[in-house]
This record gives C-alpha cells, structure tokens and sequence, in this order.
C-alpha cells in the first residue's frame, strides 16, 4: 500500500478557447488505488469535465490551461499525445453514460470488447476472447457466446450497460471513470446496475470516479466525495462524515434538497436562494483573486 | 423467405416502371412534330410514296395499334428494327451498352476514389485551412457541369498539351481480338495490357469528365456524415480506449457515415448516366448516349424507344444494387 493517490488532479483550470470561460476552477482531487471518488453537482457543474479532461476527450472548444493530472504518479499533461492516449487507454476505462449510444451499431459486440486488449495491450486475439467471454459471464448475462456474435440493436438497455461495463473492467484498468452510468436506465434495472458495478469494483479493487448528480447513488457506492459547483470544488470529504455533517452550506441544501424515501414528498424542495447567492458570491470572488493573483 | 418475397415485389414494381416508361416515350416520341418517314423519301416524294413506306414500318395504324404490336413483339425478345440503321433495335443497343457500362463503371469507381479521399482528408483535418480549400475546391467542380469539364479537358490535354486521345473508344487501326464488346474488362482478362491502355487512355478524359462533378458531391455528403458521426458517443468511448485519429474515423465512424450517403450516391450515379449522352458526343465515344443523339435526330422511334428501356432498367438496377449494398452494410436491416 503505497500512500500516494492513484489519480491525483491537482489546480486543474479548463476553459473555453476563445472567450476564457472558465469551466474548470482550480480542482484538486485525490482518488486512492482501490478507492471510490464521488463526484457530485448540479447539471453544468463540470463534473463530467473532470471526467474528460482524465481521459483526454474533451471538445475541441476547451482547453486545459493548468494544472496536472497524475495517473499513478505520472503527470498526463506533460506527456505526448500519442503516448498520453496509449497510457489513458491502458490504465483507465470508462463506463458512459447511455448504453443505447456507446456501442457501435455496425460492429459485432466481440471487437468491440476486445479491441483494447488486442490493439492497445498487445494480448492474441484468443486470449482476448477468453477474457470477454469470462467478463460476460461476471456481469451476469446469459450465453456470452451468442452475446458476442450480436450486434447492439439485438439487445437490450439493460444487456449493453452491462455489456459496457464487462468491456471497461476487461482490460484490469486501474482507474474507471462511471459518467452517470444509470442515468439513462429505467428505474428496476438502474438499481441492478448499481449493485453490478459495487460487485465488480470491489471483485477487481479498481479506483473509481462516479460522475452523478444523485447523492442516494453517491452513499451507496462511495467512500469518498466531492461537491462541485461551476467548475470549482465547495467541499470535498468522506462519505459518512459528508451524510452526517456537510460542512458547506451548499452542500447542506444540496442534501437537504435531495429527495427521500421516508419522505417523498417533504423533502424536495429547492436551493434556497440564499445559498445559491453565496455560492455565487464564493466563485465570484475566487476569479477575483486569481486576476488579483495573475 | 422475407427476403424472396421482398425481391419478388422489387421485381414486379420493376416491371410496371419498365411498362409506364414504354407507354410515355411511345406516345410522345410519336405525338411530337417531326416523322421518320420525312426523314427517308427524298423531296418531292408521291403521296403513294410515302404510304407505302408508312405502311411497311407500321406508322398507318392507330398510335394504340402499333403500341400492342410493339409490346407484343418485346415480350417475343423483338424490340423491333432501326429505321436508320437497318437492323434489330436490340442487337444495336446490347452492341453499344458494354461501352457506356464501362464508362460509367469506371467515372463511378473515380469518384468514389477522389470523394472518398476528399471526405477522409476533410474529416481528418476540419477545421483547418485545408478542409476550406476541399469545400472551395468542390464547390467549383460540382458548379461546372460534366460537359464543361470535357471541353475544359480537350482544351488542355488534347489540344494546348496533347498527351490523350480526345475521340474514340479506341485507335481504329488497332487489331481487336475480343468476343464482348466490354472492351477494357475484356483486354484485362486476357492479359493484353498494350491495348488496355490504349482503351484507357481513350476512356480516361470523358470518364473524368462526368466523375470530376459526382466526386464533389460523394466527397461533401461523406465528410458531412463522417464528421456528425465523430460525435457520437461509441466514437468517444473508442478514443477512451487508447484509439488515434486515424483509427476512430476509419473503423468507428465511416462504416456508419456511408449509411446515409449511400442513397444519394445512388441517385447522384442514374444522374451520371443521364450526363453520358452529352459526354460521349464529345468525345465521339461509341456508346449508348451517343447512339442516342443520332436515333433522336433522325426520328429513328423504333431505337429511341429500345434505348429509353434500356436506360430506365439501368436506373432500377442501380436502385436495387444501392438498396442491397445499404442491407449489407447495415446490420439492423440485415436481420431485420
């Protein structure tokens, strides 16, 4: 056990080419080997951003104007592009948010499960198979020989998220990043997949950043936390001491907003104005310092 | 069984469009001004003269009459015989298809070729200054049309630069050994590359002629379709895997893109056909289109009437071969 964080972002700034809009505030966040980071915030927070700008797939319109993003100690940043993509691709994986649109529609879903191992880790194509196979079998679905010869639109929603996360666990990645993964599921199988990627994230001890927005999500799986509003971290903590005292008032009606079984209908209710401002207020004022600063 | 029944309505629409093509050009070619029976007597023919031969090609009846005479005799394999020409309409015509297949055959795989690498380059590099000059630079060729393009060659590389034959569809002097008239497939199979390229070099400036306008637009409908397939999610995902450029448009994204640009390739290639007529006349190139003029110049109804056939069924098989290429390259209608 080594106490260095496997991904360690640190004073990561994005914006927009042109304008200067900033998307990214100076984030720092450390996820350690074997450990979950929940990331959470309203929509527009840039917590998918975060995700991106790890594995090099942020549009052509933003640009990371500081800061480093070490994966297992190396800074990604500094690396040349064909390298940095070879290296994202070897030691992380993603699990997208709709399965209906991540996989191919005019490739058997074989290839698309094995091309990583075979193009980008040099495994022979048998070996590749047999791993797919084995993966398919670990996430639960049925004849993984006939799933392989499918093509996408043979199965189901619930079928191809699983089929994505079998593929991004394939390769023994060291990072996963899940962006929203049971965002575009319906409801019965959201949980299913939830409970399917706990299972393989502890069966593999794969770090993991979860991009959600729902804080019910981020109790189950996490261990750990980060609150974002417009680009910039409020809090980042650990998960029972978040659920039992958050320490920012945002975060507070962000929780308190969040809605609840015991009480369906009492608790959903808006931001209160109040804290909106002042998170506002917060942001405004850390651009100021930085233009003070620079 | 889908797929045969589905074949056996293709087939039967296939024939009722032949049949509604046949009925149109049979009355019009005969309702317009202008008889072939003119054409051939000498002036100052007596009327007797004139009904004799009136007679003997049929144009005494009722334009109905000689509609079921004519049909009657296609269903018997006789398309009838050319007024000029003296012989079976349809010998003349399956003479002269090979020759403008080959042609067209040939501007199809070039600007598949030129617009294929134009979409590609343009994807790769859009964005950039390059992509511009593909879009400017297609927005020239598609504006000029095929027969321009001809004269503009003949200028250049037959006249100003003579490194090309402008006439023909091969030098007269040379000894043919073929049984086909697909001259230029026929030379490559019995290995006779002397000829081939001489047919070639007769072939190359009408085949560019009428590829140089079809390649713009196979070029800018593909690199439009390619690059909003750029952004879909399964081409992200790839590129999360450790994928390049390179790798992500060509095994991702471009079996996708040529989906929705298949169809119109197909129409913009019956457009081609149509171009054919103007460009072997250009180029003196011995082929239907160019049969064509001279049947409608001097009124020879029995061939106009074979060649639009023809014309009409190369359509419904380009149809059909694009409908097909589209099931293959689609899984969804594959099983579906």
């Amino acid at each position: 056990m080594t106490d260095r964080p496997f991904l360690e972002i640190s004073q990561l700034t994005a914006r927009l080419k042109g304008s200067g809009t900033p998307l990214l505030r100076s984030v720092d966040l450390a996820v350690p080997a074997g450990s979950v980071h929940g990331l959470v915030g309203e929509s527009g927070a840039g917590k998918s951003m975060i995700g991106k700008a790890i594995l090099g797939i942020l549009p052509r319109s933003v640009e990371v104007a500081t800061g480093a993003i070490r994966l297992d100690g190396t800074d990604l940043q500094s690396l040349p592009p064909a390298e940095r993509r070879t290296r994202v691709g070897a030691l992380t994986a993603l699990i997208p948010q709709d399965p209906l649109t991540a996989l191919n529609p005019s490739r058997r879903i074989g290839p698309q499960i094995t091309d990583r191992l075979v193009d980008i880790l040099g495994w022979d194509r048998a070996r590749a198979v047999d791993r797919a196979r084995q993966l398919l079998a670990e996430v639960q679905l049925p004849d993984p020989d006939r799933i392989l010869r499918s093509y996408p639109h043979e199965l189901s929603g619930g079928q191809r998220q699983r089929i994505l996360i079998a593929a991004a666990f394939a390769a023994e990645p060291r990072l996963i990043i899940a962006d929203e993964p049971t965002t575009a599921l319906d409801v019965t199988v959201q949980k299913q997949i939830l409970r399917l990627i706990r299972e393989m994230q502890e069966r593999h001890g794969t770090a993991m950043l979860f991009v959600t927005h729902d804080l019910g999500v981020v109790s189950k799986v996490c261990q750990s936390l980060s609150v974002l509003y417009a680009g910039k971290i409020v809090e980042s903590a650990r998960v029972e001491d978040f659920f039992r005292a958050p320490a920012h008032t945002y975060s507070r009606a962000l929780l308190a907003a969040s809605p609840r079984y015991t009480d369906p209908h009492g608790s959903l209710m808006p931001v209160p104005d109040e804290v909106m401002q002042a998170v506002r207020a917060e942001v405004a004022a850390f651009d100021e310092g930085r233009a003070a600063h620079v | 069984m889908q797929l045969a029944r589905a074949f056996l309505i293709r087939l039967l629409t296939t024939l009722v469009t032949l049949f509604g093509v046949a009925v149109i050009v049979f009355f019009v070619i005969r309702v317009v001004p202008g008889n072939p029976i003119a054409m051939m007597l000498p002036p100052g023919a007596s009327d007797a003269d004139i009904a004799r031969l009136k007679a003997l090609y049929g144009f005494d009846k009722s334009i109905p009459q000689q509609f079921v005479i004519w049909l009657s005799g296609v269903l018997h394999g006789d398309f009838g015989t050319s007024i000029t020409r003296r012989q079976p309409v349809l010998d003349l015509v399956l003479n002269r298809l090979p020759a403008t297949i080959e042609l067209a055959g040939m501007a199809l795989i070039i600007a598949t070729i030129i617009g294929g690498f134009l979409a590609l380059t343009g994807t790769r590099l859009r964005g950039t200054k390059t992509e511009a000059a593909i879009d400017v630079g297609s927005g020239m060729a598609l504006s000029i049309p095929d027969f321009l393009w001809g004269l503009l060659m003949i200028l250049l590389f037959g006249v100003l630069w003579p490194v090309l034959d402008i006439s023909g569809r091969v030098t007269p002097s040379l000894q043919l050994p073929f049984t086909t008239q697909f001259y230029l497939t026929e030379s490559v199979l019995r290995l006779r590359f002397d000829l081939w390229r001489d047919i070639a070099g007769h072939m190359l400036m009408p085949a560019l002629a009428l590829a140089i306008p079809l390649s713009a637009i196979i070029g800018q409908l593909l690199k439009q379709s390619l690059k909003e397939t750029m952004h879909l999610d399964y081409v992200t995902l790839a590129r999360t895997k450790g994928y390049g450029e390179n790798h992500v448009i060509l095994r991702e994204a471009l079996r996708n893109a040529i989906l929705p640009t298949l169809t119109l390739i197909g129409v913009q290639f019956t457009f081609l056909i149509g171009g054919t007529v103007i460009v072997e006349r250009l180029f003196s190139y011995e082929g239907l289109g160019n049969m064509a003029i001279d049947a409608v110049i001097n009124r020879d109804l029995p061939l106009i009437q074979g060649i639009v056939i023809v014309f009409a069924l190369l359509f419904t098989l380009i149809n059909l071969a694009v409908d097909m290429c589209y099931a293959l390259l689609n899984p969804r209608l594959r099983h579906g």
